[in-house]
């Protein structure tokens, strides 16, 4: 069954990305130039919007909050956000888009995926010698959330209700969306 | 541009679809499974690169300590290749296909080489853009799994959740990649 769903979601999910535009490296690289920021609009919109049901929809228990999985904090993130913010600003793919590019034939996005393996494997080489690290220090308690919403994660602010906040949140970045510029 | 959705009918189905993947099974992430396939590949020359191991959590382990971490989460991925994220991926890609041949937007001949932005700063030069992407793409997952997570699993299914990681995380991406793609690519 969850092989069914990985099929039916994972479907949808690269749908999703080509038809927005993900895939069209000119897209990314003009989003991050901020010459053309239809990408910008359309992600903020996602999150805001995602984020809101989300919250709003296991407060009603109608989705499961032990499905809520966050990922730590700690100073690697940041770091490791910068070096992927480089590769991406240059080549114009992240990992997920730069998979879904092959399905529009890019070749270059071939050289991407490779790229991509060849640096997981350098990564899982080197993992060993830096574990245990200062680039593993957890930042404010690693798995936390800002808004409350699942038993798992702590709150970083627990005194406001979790849908309230994350409802805030979310509006905001729909707003910003819809008031941010087409072209630049 | 022809076939792609506007910000706010694109914005929909992307956010539908990392909604609907939590509400049924567990946040959209990416980069964790070019770490699935390198190890399945490893395994394909490697006698011992994942074992069972009853003593672990997972049921599997690895000498590598990467592969090994969480009792064992990656080498039991790495062991059973059919399970929910890596097939999920290759369901991404044929959505991704499914979608350019439904009338969505479609890449030109020369696009597909280098996006225009790229010919237009550096000219027509495929293998040029070809060696540079890869050492992008070595930065980009190196990157990635020092993170913990990518665009997806970190920027979009993390700040859905609110998750303080997810902010970081942007936060590091676009203040790097902001003013490299301005410096690469200048404003023009």
């Amino acid at each position: 069954m969850t092989i069914v769903l990985a099929i039916i979601l994972g479907l949808f999910f690269g749908f999703a990305l080509q038809r927005v535009g993900a895939t069209n490296p000119q897209n990314i690289i003009n989003m991050l130039r901020l010459k053309d920021l239809h990408l910008m609009k359309a992600i903020l919109f996602a999150i805001g919007f995602s984020s809101t049901l989300l919250f709003l929809l296991a407060g009603l228990g109608i989705i499961d909050a032990g499905h809520f999985s966050v990922k730590s904090a700690y100073t690697g993130v940041i770091l490791g956000g910068a070096l992927l913010g480089l590769g991406f600003a240059v080549a114009g793919y992240c990992p997920g888009t730069g998979l879904a590019a092959l399905a529009d034939g890019r070749k270059d996005a071939l050289f991407f995926v490779g790229g991509g393996l060849l640096g997981a494997l350098l990564y899982t080489l080197v993992y060993g010698s830096i574990k245990g690290s200062w680039l593993f220090d957890k930042i404010a308690g690693g798995k936390v959330m800002l808004a409350a919403g699942a038993d798992k994660y702590q709150a970083l602010v627990p005194a406001v209700p979790g849908v309230l906040l994350a409802g805030v949140i979310g509006v905001a970045f729909m707003v910003l969306a819809w008031k941010l510029p087409d072209k630049a | 541009m022809n076939g792609q959705l506007n910000w706010f009918k694109g914005g929909l189905l992307l956010g539908a679809a990392f909604l609907l993947a939590v509400a049924f099974v567990k946040p959209i992430g990416v980069s964790t499974q070019f770490v699935i396939a390198d190890g399945i590949v490893w395994n394909l020359f490697s006698d011992d690169i994942v074992r069972e191991d009853p003593a672990s959590k997972t049921g599997y382990a690895s000498p590598n300590s990467y592969l090994n971490k969480s009792g064992g989460k990656y080498a039991k991925n790495v062991a059973n290749p059919v399970n929910y994220s890596f097939i999920f991926i290759i369901a991404m890609v044929a959505g991704a296909l499914l979608s350019s041949r439904l009338g969505g937007p479609r890449a030109g001949v020369p696009d597909r080489s280098a996006p225009e932005v790229w010919r237009q700063r550096f000219g027509d030069r495929p293998g040029l853009r070809y060696a540079t992407v890869f050492f992008a793409g070595i930065l980009v997952l190196f990157g990635a799994r020092l993170a913990g997570g990518c665009t997806s699993g970190h920027m979009m299914s993390g700040m859905m959740q609110t998750s303080l990681s997810g902010y970081l995380f942007a936060a590091g991406a676009f203040a790097a990649a902001i003013p490299a793609a301005v410096l690469v690519y200048t404003r023009k």
